[in-house]
């Protein structure tokens, strides 16, 4: 087994995406640490989020920019030593207990020790009545709680997290939580996306705020929550930001966004 | 129609009887056609894979033609490998016209765009949804290939049986290239088509039994193998 290598800090030089015709991150300029543990990342719909998470966690490869762990630009070469669980999970055509074991299977590990992470995934994520089920017919809620138990029993040393409580029941919501404070303290940096804002308040040591692939606000939780400096920021979390409104209110009615111009707003 | 009946009867009993030269005719049919299969497998299914995973310029164009090929004619395949293992062809030497070989060859090249292409549209579909999790999961390509396949299993075993089903049932190519020489290389469908042309109708209703319940059983055999992997995981 190759132990996980340190792969932080991530960093983000200049990252810009592109999607259809749409810029959709533009000159991202960013840097994980150790410290906060968890960085929450929160904006609107469409801006952004989960592609900033993909392009962080190496498997989508910026059009502009360059991203590194620790220091390293291949993304192959640390792409153990990082988790992710999708919004939208993606689970292999294997039993639920299946799932985990590939995963590890594909780590190297061996047998007993995989038995070992499988049955301790499973029993922390409350899973375990449904080891036998084969994945893809658990509801959406268990598969979401089995992608963060497949993404944990790797041992990341960042976990990317996007959505994992959108479809949980509250106690599920509850416990994932708990396992995601039980992680960073453990010494696991938390990267994650939240529409949930009491969940934001309760997780977060740190606050992202992105609009329209533009990182808008970085500011510890405190600070953030306590009034954010980002006029747009400010209005996201009044309930205030209302996405079908925005080209009228900041671009003008009619015409051309900024946006599909590449032009930053003031 | 008393012939009709007639000659159901007498099909009824060959087969019943075990009938030695018609099941020498099956025995040949089965072989030529599962060597092809088997072969079109070896061949067809890297490269599937390949067309599928890969990104290579030409790589839609290939995708394109390989569909179209599916749809080659039987007796235009024969006539090309005919004149290919003629005397006169540039491989004439190798004495092949006539031969199983040359029907197993002739077979091939029916079944090979079926398994390329069935088999590159499977793994396509299934990268489409499980390349972003296996690229998290750190999976080196070997793995995730073997991952692909291994969970696409239950399909790419229709692919193969549907070309298998292709290769049995084609009369045309195999006509032509082996020429349907009693106890060489006749099989149940030029058989079929020789004893028809005679009248000698319940010889060839008889080898038309079989044909149909064998097609039948692969299909059958298809669908339980789905089912029984369906079961295990669903879809
Ligand atoms: N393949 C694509 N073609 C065109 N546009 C795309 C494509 N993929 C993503 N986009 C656009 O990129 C933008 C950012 O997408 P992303 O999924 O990162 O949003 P998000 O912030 O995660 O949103 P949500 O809160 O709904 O999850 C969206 O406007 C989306 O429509
Ligand atoms: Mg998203």
């Amino acid at each position: 087994m190759n132990a996980p290598r340190q792969i932080l800090p991530v960093t983000l030089t200049k990252v810009s995406l592109r999607r259809g015709k749409k810029m959709v991150l533009k000159e991202i300029d960013c840097r994980f640490d150790a410290v906060p543990a968890r960085t929450l990342i929160i904006g609107p719909n469409g801006a952004g989020k989960s592609l900033l998470l993909r392009v962080c966690h190496g498997i989508v490869a910026p059009d502009l920019g360059q991203v590194r762990w620790a220091g390293e630009t291949d993304p192959r070469a640390l792409a153990r030593s990082q988790g992710m669980v999708f919004q939208r999970p993606v689970l292999l055509r294997r039993s639920t207990r299946g799932n985990i074991d590939l995963a590890l299977k594909i780590h190297g590990l061996d047998a007993a020790q995989r038995r070992r992470r499988v049955a301790e995934a499973l029993e922390r994520t409350g899973l375990s009545r449904l080891a036998g089920t084969p994945a893809r017919a658990l509801s959406f809620g268990e598969q979401q709680r089995l992608a963060l138990a497949r993404a944990m029993a790797l041992r990341p040393r960042v976990l990317f997290l996007d959505e994992p409580t959108a479809n949980l029941d509250p106690a599920a919501a509850h416990l994932v939580e708990e396992i995601v404070r039980d992680m960073s303290e453990a010494g696991v940096k938390i990267i994650m996306t939240s529409h949930d804002l009491n969940q934001a308040r309760r997780l977060a040591q740190e606050v992202i705020f992105l609009h329209r692939g533009r990182i808008k606000e970085r500011a510890p939780a405190d600070r953030f929550f306590a009034g954010p400096k980002n006029d747009l920021a400010r209005a996201f979390l009044n309930g205030e930001l209302l996405w079908w409104r925005r080209r009228s209110v900041y671009d003008g009615v009619g015409g051309k966004s900024a946006d599909e111009m590449g032009i930053d707003r003031p | 129609m008393d012939e009709f009946w007639r000659a159901i009867l007498t099909a009824a009993s060959m087969i019943w009887e075990f009938d030695a030269g018609l099941w020498e005719i099956i025995g040949l049919s089965l072989r030529v056609s599962l060597t092809a299969t088997l072969i079109a497998a070896l061949i067809g299914l890297p490269l599937g894979a390949l067309i599928a995973l890969g990104r290579f310029p030409g790589r839609r164009l290939l995708i394109v033609i390989f569909n179209a090929l599916m749809g080659l004619p039987p007796v235009v395949v024969g006539l090309i490998v005919y004149l290919l293992l003629s005397r006169a062809g540039p491989f004439g030497v190798f004495n092949l016209l006539f031969t199983p070989t040359a029907m197993v060859i002739a077979q091939i090249i029916l079944v090979l765009p079926i398994i390329i292409s069935l088999s590159r549209e499977i793994l396509e579909t299934l990268w489409g949804e499980y390349q972003e999790a296996l690229r998290s999961l750190g999976a080196a390509p070997g793995q995730a290939l073997v991952i692909l396949l291994w969970d696409g299993r239950a399909m790419l075993i229709t692919a193969l049986l549907a070309g298998f089903g292709r290769a049995v049932a084609e009369v045309g190519a195999v006509m032509i290239v082996g020429g349907n020489i009693d106890h060489v290389t006749r099989v149940m469908t030029t058989s079929i088509t020789l004893e028809a042309s005679k009248g000698n109708l319940s010889m060839a209703l008889g080898l038309g039994i079989v044909l149909l319940v064998l097609s039948f059983a692969i299909s059958i055999g298809a669908h339980g193998f789905r089912h029984i992997s369906n079961v295990r995981q669903p879809v």
